[in-house]
């Protein structure tokens, strides 16, 4: 095993034992703390608030994947290349709006809770993925795309079996270029009341307690690396199987 | 039979090909030779539709192409092109058995109609079905690329330069196996190449064109000795016009009795081989063998008289 696989397991095992025995780690976060304050988070169970947080991330992230994968597809087409200029404008806006903003805009309409978060992740979500499939389909070896027309595929054939397997990598770097922004943003949403391990940060600010500040913020960081470590490796080894190397 | 009959197609209101008229024969090669820029391509995915013509029309065994969907002709029609655009995600099997997938043959047949292709071009199916087009040479990947455009038996081969990507060497053998092949199966073939010397060789009609025009179409031996106007006669090279001649013929069709001495040559060999082979050597005469058996001899003299220019 390489040192790098090595550093990755014992991350993610620590991570799993604090979220499965959070009480195991009271003396290394007791070092944080003053006054007496409690260690660890306990206002609710560590695991389940991690659970509804990469729950959200991944509807969020899911929901913006399809939707940007079809807006792409769209634009790729004959039909739909004048669409090309206006969704991505549209995916432009939903990156620069800053995410806090969104929250606020959206409170009123949704209520509190995890909605609001929801629709502000999704927006943001939709950009990295958008753009890495327009890229992976537009970037398509010609020959390639010419031997498949010359053969008598029909657009969807050509779609299915040739241009989105090859484009994959491509978009799969875009979702995980977006899980990641998601995952950090989502701490955001416990100001609206969605249960995200912003409120483990949260209430450390409230009580100065730097061992929640520190708890939250570390699940969330190990969290981050590990999804993206995963998902590069999946890329690689697609990009593996077809040949091709990194551009 | 494809029936080209006064095509052209126009871009921004400019003729790319321009009232071009080609009748190809059944179970022919016909190259068609061009610079860049010719409309040389553009005529050959007319065929396939992958291009469609401004005016004219185009048949296929006397059926306007214009009544049958793009996607139905295509998968009638093989096609083979440079760079072999195989799919990259896809194993050698399955990239051969694009086609027939596309037609509906079921999986036996299929996999049965890869393994006798393979064989064909001589990549041994066991070790070549599963690999990825990555993982082999470029002279596989052109070779498989063309198993590929004939895996649903068509009638018709279009190429588009299938061999500008390869080494001289490798080339060399992948025109000699397309003949043999082309023989064996009597597909109608149309290439497209910029290499004269590539139509010589392969072509029973050459078509020439510049400038969206059909200059010329003929047998490779008409074009060598009465090239139509200038253009032509330089792309078949005033220098090399004799040599050319020489290798449109066999040794074997122009044996002579009597015994020379020396290394002899085989009577498949290209008169042009003989003739560099006497020079070489500094003979006059080379005893020919057919099947090992010694059958006569080719001489100096002959093939002399056989390059000049015919009357």
């Amino acid at each position: 095993m390489s040192w790098g696989n090595l550093i990755r397991l014992v991350a993610l095992l620590t991570l799993l034992a604090l979220l499965l025995w959070p009480d195991a780690f009271s003396g290394a976060f007791g070092l944080l703390t003053t006054n007496g304050q409690p260690a660890i988070y306990n206002q609710g169970n560590l695991l389940d608030i991690t659970l509804s947080h990469l729950g959200i991330v991944a509807v969020a992230t899911l929901g913006a994947t399809i939707i940007a994968v079809g807006l792409a597809i769209i634009v790729t087409r004959p039909f739909g290349a004048e669409f090309l200029p206006v969704s991505r404008s549209l995916a432009n806006i939903g990156q620069t709006f800053p995410p806090v903003a969104v929250l606020a805009l959206a409170v009123p309409m949704l209520g509190f809770g995890t909605a609001p978060t929801l629709v502000a992740l999704f927006l943001y979500g939709l950009l990295p993925i958008f753009e890495n499939t327009l890229t992976g389909l537009t970037g398509l070896p010609p020959a390639v795309v010419e031997a498949a027309r010359g053969m008598g595929m029909s657009g969807w054939q050509r779609l299915l079996r040739v241009e989105l397997p090859i484009a994959l990598p491509v978009i799969l770097a875009g979702i995980r270029l977006s899980v990641v922004i998601s995952l950090a943003t989502a701490t955001i949403g416990s100001t609206v009341a969605a249960r995200t391990l912003g409120e483990v940060i949260i209430a450390g600010l409230l009580s100065n307690n730097t061992a929640f500040v520190l708890q939250g913020g570390l699940i969330v960081g190990v969290l981050a690396v590990l999804i993206y470590d995963g998902l590069s490796a999946l890329e690689r080894s697609l990009l593996a199987r077809t040949g091709q190397t990194r551009a | 039979m494809i029936e080209i009959d006064d095509v052209s197609r126009l871009y921004d209101g400019r003729a790319v090909v321009d009232q071009v008229t080609l009748t190809i024969q059944p179970r022919t090669v016909c190259v068609i030779v061009g610079t860049s820029g010719s409309g040389k391509t553009t005529l050959l995915r007319m065929i396939n539709k992958l291009v469609n013509p401004s005016s004219g029309s185009l048949r296929i065994d006397g059926e306007d192409i214009a009544g049958i969907p793009a996607y139905e002709l295509r998968r009638r029609i093989g096609y083979a092109i440079q760079g072999h655009g195989l799919f990259p995600h896809r194993t050698v099997a399955q990239n051969i058995a694009t086609v027939p997938g596309l037609l509906g043959w079921d999986r036996a047949k299929t996999r049965a109609r890869v393994d006798e292709l393979l064989e064909l071009f001589q990549l041994d199916p066991a070790s070549f079905r599963d690999r990825l087009p990555h993982q082999l040479s470029g002279g596989e990947q052109q070779r498989v690329g063309v198993a590929r455009a004939l895996a649903a038996k068509p009638n018709i081969l279009l190429m588009d330069e299938p061999y500008g990507a390869l080494d001289p060497v490798i080339r060399a053998k992948a025109q000699a196996d397309l003949l043999s092949i082309q023989r064996k199966l009597g597909t109608t073939i149309v290439l497209v190449t910029h290499d004269m010397e590539e139509a010589i060789h392969l072509g029973d009609t050459i078509a020439v064109m510049a400038h969206g025009k059909l200059l010329q179409s003929a047998p490779p031996a008409e074009i060598i000795a009465r090239p139509a106007n200038d253009f032509i006669a330089d792309l078949v090279g005033s220098s090399e016009r004799p040599f050319r001649l020489l290798s449109l013929s066999r040794v074997g069709d122009h044996i002579e009795p009597g015994t020379a001495s020396g290394a002899p040559i085989a009577t498949t060999a290209s008169l042009r081989d003989a003739y560099a082979e006497l020079l070489w050597s500094a003979r006059t005469a080379l005893p020919v063998t057919r099947d090992g058996e010694i059958v006569g001899q080719v001489t100096l003299a002959a093939l002399a008289r056989l390059a000049a220019r015919p009357q």
